[in-house]
C-alpha cells in the first residue's frame, strides 16, 4: 500500500526527515512515535502533499505509483486522508456543504455517481450515529467554535465519509479526555478493514491502548529508530524516548 | 523580568517630585548670532572645521529649506515658530579638549548629578558609556577605550567627521537625505552635533551604549545628529534618554536618527523622552520634531524602536524602518503619554520592499487632562515584498473627559502573499480595576499609575534595565493630577 | 460671473448656460443656492490627492472624458432598451415601489408605485424643483454635514432630478421603495448629479433599494448625493448594489442624520464602475442612535473601488458598526477609508469597525486607513484591518478532503464574502449578495 524509502524532507531550508523508512500493507495499522520535533507531523504533511515540504531525496510509493507528482486533492480522491492534529477553522464554510462537496469530489474520481442532497443527508446520518457527532455542529461553520473533541471527532467523522484506502491520523489523541478518546477510537476500530490502511501517529502510548496497532515504530531525529510489535509502545511508556533519540542522534 | 517593580512603590517614593529637572546651569556659551541665513550655516561648519563636501551639503539643505513649507498635516496645534528668532549654535567654552572627566567643567558635572547620571557613577557602576550632549557639543565620552579594542567606534559626529570621513560621507544622509522634510532638512542644514556609532562585521555590542541629551542654553535650537552603523553579522543597543530645564519661551528641537543595519546585523534603538511638558497651564514645554529613520538593508537584519514618550509640549515623531534587505525584521515599541496641555503625534512607518520582511507595531497611548495624543502610522508593502507580515496593535486610554486620543493609520498593501494585520481599540481606564486597586488601599493616583504600566507592559519590557526603572517611574510622574 | 470659471472640469464651466435649463430657475433662492454652489465648487476645484481624503483616489480621468449635460431642457439624453433584466435587484413578483431614472432623470412612465400608507409622499424631485421649491426648502441640505465638499456642490449647483421621500410619523411602509438608476451613454459621455431627499419622521419606518446599473455600457459619470433623515425612533435600511457600466464613473455620497433611538443600516455593495467612490457620513445625534454600515466590494481589470465612511457620535449612548470587505483580482484596487469620530459629550458611545480584503493577484492593492478620533473618555472604539490572500492552512485543508484548488478557493472566497450576509435583515438583499458574488467568482 505505502513504501517509503530513504525519505529526505526540508521544511525552510530546515532538514527535518533524514532517511526515513517505511512500509505498511493493506489491512495493516502502523503507529509511528516519537518524541516532538522528531518529524512526525512532516511525515503526515508530506504523505497529503503540503506545500513548503521539500522532498530533497528518496521516494514515496503509493499503490505501485509516485505519490510525490500528485496535488493534495488528487491524492485525497485516490483515497489518502490525513486527520490533522489541528483541524483549521474556516468561518463561512458549512461543516455539511463542505462534506458534501468533498464526499461527491471523491465519488467522482471514483467513477461513482454524486449524491444528490437526500442521499448524502441519508450517508451523513449514518456515520454521524457512529461518532455522537449531532446535527447542530454540522449546520456550523467547519471546526468553527468546535471542542478539541469535536473537532477530532469530526475530522473521523470525514474519515468515514470519504472511505479512504490509507488514512494518517496525527495526534488524534492530543487534547481529549478519557471519554472523547474511547469514542474516536471505537470510530477508527470501526473503519478498519482488510483493504485499508492506517498510520497512528502519536506521542503516548495511551491510544494504542485503544487502537491496538500491528506494528510500532519510533520516530527520532528524522529517522525510524526503532521497530517492533505492539510492545515496544508499552517499553516506551515506561522507559521514555531519551535513550532512543540519544541513539540516533549520536548515529548521525 | 525587566519591567517588573513594584510600581506602586516606586511612584510613592517620588511622589512630588513635579519637574526635578527644572533648573538652569550658567555656562558661558559661545554663540552663534541670532537668526538663521547661509552664514549661520557656515559659522558652525567652520566652527566645526568640517570639509568642503559637508559644508555643501549643509548649504544645498539649507537653500532647500528655505523654500518649503511647514508641515500641517499633524493633528499638532502651537503657534507659529520664528525660525530667525534663534540661536543656532552654542558651544560650552573650554580651553582645550578635556583629556579626561577632570578636566570638564565642574558646573557641567554637577548639573549631571542632579539629573540623577553622574557620569562616573554610571562608568563605574552601570557599565553603560555615555556620549553626553550638553547643548550642541558633546564633551565627554567614556568606555571608548574598551569600544576600541573591539573595533566599536563610538564618538560625537563631529570627531567622526574629522577621524572617519569616509564612514560620515558614505552613510550621513543615506537613510534621511538632507531632502526629507522640512524639519529633517532644517537639521541637515545646522545640526550642532550628536552621537556617531559603528559597529564593525560580527562584532556584538559588549554594552548599552547610551546618551543623555540636554537642551539648555536659552533659545538654543538643538539639531542633534545620531548616525549609527552595524555592519554585518553585528548587534548594537542604544539607549537615548532627555531631560530638559524648565523654561518659559518654547525650544525648538529637531534631530534626525539614521541606523543602517546590513546582513544579519542588529540594532535596538531605545528612547526615553522625558523633556520639559510644560506647566499645567500649557505654558513652556520642548517642541520635539524628530527624524528617526532606520533602513533594514542587509539580508536578515534588524531594528527596532523602542520609545517611551512622557514629555515635551509637542511631540512630532514616526521611527521608522526601510526593511530592503530580505527576511528582515522591523518593530516598533511605543508608549506615549500625554497630560495637561501637552500634544503627541506619532507613530511610524514600515516599508516593506524586500521577501519574507516582517514588521510589529505595539503603540500604547495614554491621554489626560487636555491632552491630544494621535498615534499615525503607515505599513507599505511593495509589489517585491512577497511574504510581507505585519502586525499592529494600536491601543489608546483615555484619562479624564477633556482629553483626545486618535489613531490613524495608513496601511497599504500591494503584494497578494502579504499579511497584514492592524487592531485599535480605545477606552477609558477600567473603573473596575481602578475601585478594586483602591479598595486594596491604594490611593487613586497610584492605582492609575498602576494599571497604565499594566497598559505600557508589552512595551516596557522590550527596554532594557537601566530604561525600563526610571520609564515606570515616569509613567507615574507623568500622569500627576489627572485623576482626583 | 461664475460661468467664465475655469474649474478643471471642462463640462462644468458651462455652468450658467446648462443652470438655465434646470427646474426651479425662476424661484430666486434656489437660483441663489445654485450659483453659491457653483462658486464654492469652482473655488475648491475637483479635489486632488493633495486633499487628504482623496490621497487614494485621483480623478483627474473626469477632467479628461469631456462629458455633456445628461438633461437638456428637462428632456432626458439616452434611450434605454428593456428595463426589465436591469433591475433585477427585486426578483419581479416581489411587490415594491419601483422609481426608474435613466441618466439621471425620473421616468414616470417605467415607474410603478403603488398604493402608499397615508403620509408618505414618494415623487421625483424635479418637478418638485420646477413647481412647489417652497415645500423642499426644509429638506433640502437638511442632513448635510460636509463642510467643503467638492462634488456635492456642484450637485447641488447642477441637480436636475432625483427622489423625495418623506415618511410621516409613526408610520411603515411594508413594501421595500426601489430606486433603480440606469445610466444610457451614447455615443458623447454623459455626467448626471441625482438628489435624493429621503426624511423618516418620528417612529415610521422604511426599506429602500437603490440600484445602479447600465443599459449599454459606455462612459458616463453618476454623481449622486443621497441626503437621509432618520428621526427620533425612525428606521431606515437602505441597501445599495451598484453595477454600474465598467466605463462609468460613479461618485456618490450619502449624508445621514440619525436622531434618538433612530436606526440606520446601509448595506453597499459595489462591483460595478471603472473609477467609483461611495462615500457616507452619518451622524448620530440623539442619544441611543444606532448606526450600521456594511459594504462589499468586487474589483478587477483596472477598476478602483473607493468606499468612505465617516461616522460620528455626538451623543451619548451612541452605537455604530461598520463592516466592510472585499476581493481584487488582476489590478483592482480598492480604497477604504472609515474614521470613527466621538465627540466630547458623546460618552458610553460604542463604536466598532472591521475592514478585510483578499488580494488573488499580484498586481491589486488595498489601501486602508482606518481612523479613530476619540473626545470622550467612557467609550469602546475599536478597528481593525487586514489584507492578504487566502489562508494556506484552509485551502491545504480543504485539497485535503480531495475539493480540487478552484473549488477549494472559491469555497473560501464565498465564505469569505458570506458574512456580510449575516447582518442584513433583507432575505432578498442576501440572494442577491450571493448572486453577485458567484457570478463574478464564475468569471475568475
Amino acid at each position: 500500500m505505502l513504501e517509503v524509502k530513504n525519505l529526505h524532507v526540508t521544511v525552510d531550508g530546515q532538514p527535518i526527515l533524514k532517511g526515513l523508512d517505511l512500509s505498511v500493507g493493506a489491512g495493516e495499522v502502523h503507529a509511528i512515535m516519537g518524541p516532538n520535533g522528531s518529524g512526525k507531523s512532516t511525515l503526515a504533511y508530506v504523505l497529503a502533499g503540503r506545500e513548503g515540504y521539500e522532498v530533497t531525496e528518496g521516494s514515496i510509493l503509493y499503490q505501485g505509483r509516485d505519490l510525490l507528482d500528485l496535488s493534495p486533492e488528487e491524492r485525497a480522491r485516490d483515497g489518502i486522508f490525513l486527520a490533522f492534529q489541528y483541524p483549521v477553522e474556516i468561518p463561512g464554510v458549512g461543516t455539511n456543504s463542505f462534506l458534501k462537496t468533498a464526499v461527491n469530489a471523491v465519488r467522482k474520481h471514483r467513477g461513482e455517481r454524486e449524491l444528490d442532497a437526500m442521499e448524502f443527508m441519508k450517508l451523513m446520518r449514518e456515520k454521524r450515529d457512529l461518532l455522537g457527532v449531532n446535527e447542530e455542529m454540522l449546520r456550523r461553520s467547519l471546526n468553527v467554535g468546535f471542542s478539541g473533541g469535536e473537532k477530532k471527532r469530526t475530522e473521523i467523522l470525514q474519515m468515514a465519509l470519504l472511505d479512504p484506502k490509507l488514512a494518517v491520523l496525527d495526534e488524534t489523541d492530543s487534547g481529549l479526555d478519557i471519554d472523547a478518546l474511547k469514542i474516536v477510537a471505537e470510530g477508527v476500530n470501526a473503519l478498519r478493514s482488510p483493504d485499508r490502511a492506517m498510520v497512528l501517529i502519536t506521542h503516548y502510548q495511551r491510544l494504542l491502548n485503544y487502537i491496538v496497532p500491528d506494528k510500532v515504530h519510533v520516530l527520532a531525529a528524522g529517522c525510524i529508530a526503532k521497530s517492533g510489535g505492539k510492545e515496544l509502545a508499552h517499553q516506551l511508556e515506561k522507559e521514555g524516548y531519551g535513550d532512543l533519540a540519544g541513539k540516533t542522534g549520536a548515529a548521525a | 523580568m525587566a519591567a517588573s517593580v513594584d510600581t506602586a512603590e516606586t511612584v510613592q517614593s517620588i511622589a512630588g517630585d513635579k519637574y526635578k529637572y527644572g533648573f538652569i546651569t550658567d555656562i558661558e556659551s559661545e554663540t552663534a548670532p541670532r537668526g538663521l541665513n547661509e552664514d549661520t550655516v557656515r559659522f558652525i561648519s567652520a566652527k566645526k572645521n568640517e570639509p568642503e563636501w559637508l559644508l555643501e551639503w549643509r548649504l544645498k539643505a539649507f537653500r532647500l529649506w528655505t523654500g518649503m513649507t511647514e508641515p500641517s498635516w499633524s493633528k499638532l496645534g502651537y503657534p507659529p515658530i520664528d525660525y530667525q528668532d534663534a540661536y543656532y549654535y552654542s558651544a560650552p567654552k573650554r580651553k582645550e579638549a578635556p583629556k579626561s572627566l577632570d578636566e570638564i567643567d565642574p558646573e557641567l558635572l554637577k548639573t549631571y548629578e542632579k539629573l540623577g547620571i553622574p557620569l562616573r557613577e554610571q562608568e563605574m557602576l552601570a557599565g553603560v558609556a555615555v556620549d553626553a550632549v550638553f547643548d550642541s557639543v558633546s564633551v565627554a565620552t567614556t568606555f571608548r577605550k574598551k569600544l576600541e579594542e573591539k573595533g566599536i567606534i563610538f564618538c560625537s559626529i563631529s570627531e567622526a567627521v574629522q577621524n572617519h570621513p569616509e564612514l560620515v560621507k558614505k552613510y550621513l544622509g543615506s537613510v534621511v537625505p538632507y531632502s526629507d522634510n522640512f524639519f529633517a532638512t532644517l537639521n541637515s542644514a545646522v545640526f550642532t552635533d550628536g552621537s556617531f556609532v559603528y559597529v564593525p562585521e560580527g562584532v556584538r555590542c559588549p554594552m548599552e551604549l547610551s546618551t543623555y541629551f540636554r537642551i539648555n542654553a536659552a533659545q538654543t535650537g538643538q539639531f542633534e545628529r545620531t548616525l549609527i552603523i552595524a555592519d554585518k553579522g553585528s548587534y548594537v543597543s542604544y539607549l537615548e534618554g532627555c531631560t530638559a530645564p524648565m523654561r518659559d519661551e518654547n525650544q525648538l528641537h529637531a534631530a534626525v536618527v539614521e541606523l543602517i543595519a546590513l546582513d544579519d546585523a542588529e540594532i535596538k534603538y531605545s528612547t526615553v523622552q522625558n523633556w520639559y511638558p510644560g506647566d499645567e497651564n500649557g505654558k513652556g514645554g520642548i517642541y520635539n520634531f524628530v527624524t528617526k529613520r532606520g533602513a533594514c538593508r542587509g539580508r536578515n537584519s534588524q531594528i527596532s524602536w523602542t520609545q517611551v514618550e512622557t514629555g515635551s509640549a509637542i511631540t512630532w515623531k514616526y521611527p521608522s524602518c526601510i526593511l530592503q534587505g530580505e527576511n528582515s525584521v522591523g518593530k516598533f515599541y511605543s508608549i506615549a503619554i500625554t497630560n495637561n496641555y501637552q500634544q503627541a503625534d506619532t507613530g511610524t512607518k514600515m516599508i516593506h520592499i524586500g521577501k519574507n520582511t516582517r514588521s510589529t507595531i505595539v503603540s500604547k497611548g495614554i491621554s489626560a487632562g487636555k491632552a491630544q495624543n494621535t498615534y499615525r502610522g503607515l505599513v507599505k508593502i511593495l509589489p517585491g515584498a512577497a511574504n510581507a507580515r505585519n502586525h499592529t496593535q494600536c491601543d489608546s486610554l483615555l484619562i479624564g473627559d477633556k482629553c483626545g486620543a486618535h489613531t490613524v493609520p495608513y496601511i497599504e498593501t500591494r503584494n497578494r502573499t502579504a499579511r497584514v494585520e492592524h487592531e485599535a481599540t480605545t477606552s477609558k481606564i477600567d473603573a473596575d480595576q481602578l475601585f478594586y486597586c483602591m479598595q486594596r488601599g491604594l490611593s487613586a493616583e497610584d492605582s492609575v499609575s498602576l494599571i497604565v504600566n499594566g497598559f505600557c507592559k508589552q512595551v516596557l519590557q522590550e527596554l532594557p534595565m537601566e530604561f525600563a526603572v526610571e520609564a515606570q517611574k515616569l509613567v507615574g510622574i507623568s500622569l500627576e493630577g489627572s485623576v482626583g | 460671473m461664475a460661468s467664465e470659471t475655469t474649474t478643471g472640469l471642462p463640462y462644468a464651466d458651462r455652468f450658467a448656460a446648462i443652470a438655465a435649463t434646470l427646474p426651479g430657475q425662476s424661484v430666486p433662492w434656489l437660483r441663489e443656492l445654485r450659483e453659491d454652489s457653483f462658486a464654492r465648487f469652482a473655488q475648491l476645484g475637483l479635489p486632488t490627492p493633495r486633499v487628504e481624503q482623496w490621497k487614494y483616489t485621483n480623478l483627474h480621468p473626469l477632467t479628461k472624458a469631456g462629458f455633456e449635460p445628461a438633461v437638456v431642457n428637462g428632456q432626458g439624453r439616452g434611450q434605454i432598451k428593456a428595463l426589465q433584466p436591469l433591475s433585477s435587484l427585486l426578483p419581479a413578483e416581489e411587490p415594491a415601489h419601483r422609481l426608474v431614472f435613466v441618466n439621471g432623470l425620473f421616468r414616470r412612465d417605467l415607474s410603478e408605485i403603488g398604493a402608499l400608507p397615508e403620509g408618505v409622499r414618494l415623487d421625483g424631485l424635479g418637478e418638485a424643483l420646477a413647481s412647489e421649491a417652497e415645500s423642499l426648502a426644509p429638506m433640502l441640505g437638511r442632513a448635510v454635514r460636509s463642510g467643503d465638499n467638492a462634488l456635492l456642490a456642484l450637485n447641488t449647483a447642477l441637480m436636475a432630478d432625483g427622489c423625495i421621500l418623506r415618511i410621516g410619523r409613526g408610520v411603515s411602509i411594508d413594501a421595500p421603495i426601489h430606486l433603480v438608476f440606469v445610466g444610457a451613454a451614447e455615443e458623447t459621455a454623459l455626467a448626471f448629479h441625482p438628489r435624493n431627499l429621503i426624511v423618516a419622521e418620528r417612529d415610521s419606518r422604511a426599506v429602500i433599494f437603490e440600484s445602479h446599473v447600465a443599459s449599454n455600457g459606455g462612459v458616463y459619470w453618476s454623481n449622486p448625493v443621497t441626503e437621509v433623515t432618520v428621526e427620533d425612533g425612525a428606521e431606515i435600511q437602505h441597501y445599495k448594489f451598484q453595477d454600474e457600466s465598467l466605463d462609468a464613473f460613479h461618485i456618490a455620497l450619502t449624508e445621514v442624520e440619525i436622531g434618538e433611538r433612530g436606526r440606520y443600516h446601509s448595506f453597499v455593495m459595489t462591483s460595478g464602475g471603472r473609477l467609483s467612490r461611495q462615500e457616507i457620513r452619518a451622524v448620530l445625534d440623539g442619544k441611543g442612535a444606532e448606526c450600521r454600515l456594511t459594504g462589499g466590494y468586487l474589483a478587477r481589470g483596472k477598476q478602483h473601488v473607493d468606499n468612505t465612511t465617516e461616522i460620528v457620535h455626538a451623543k451619548p449612548h451612541t452605537t455604530s458598526k461598520e463592516v466592510y470587505k472585499g476581493v481584487l483580482d488582476e489590478q483592482g484596487r480598492a480604497v477604504f477609508q472609515g474614521k470613527i469620530i466621538v465627540e466630547k459629550d458623546a460618552q458610553k458611545s460604542d463604536g466598532h469597525q472591521l475592514n478585510r480584503t483578499l488580494l488573488l493577484s499580484d498586481r491589486a492593492e488595498i489601501d486602508t486607513k482606518p481612523e479613530l478620533e476619540i473626545y470622550a473618555d467612557d467609550v469602546k472604539c475599536s478597528h481593525g484591518a487586514t489584507a492578504g490572500e487566502l489562508e494556506e492552512s484552509a485551502l491545504f485543508y480543504l485539497r485535503a478532503r480531495g475539493i480540487d484548488e478552484t473549488a477549494a478557493r472559491r469555497m473560501l472566497i464565498e465564505a469569505f464574502l458570506g458574512d456580510l450576509g449575516e447582518d442584513l435583515a433583507s432575505a432578498t438583499v442576501k440572494a442577491a449578495l450571493q448572486r453577485r458574488v458567484s457570478n463574478w467568482l464564475a468569471a475568475i
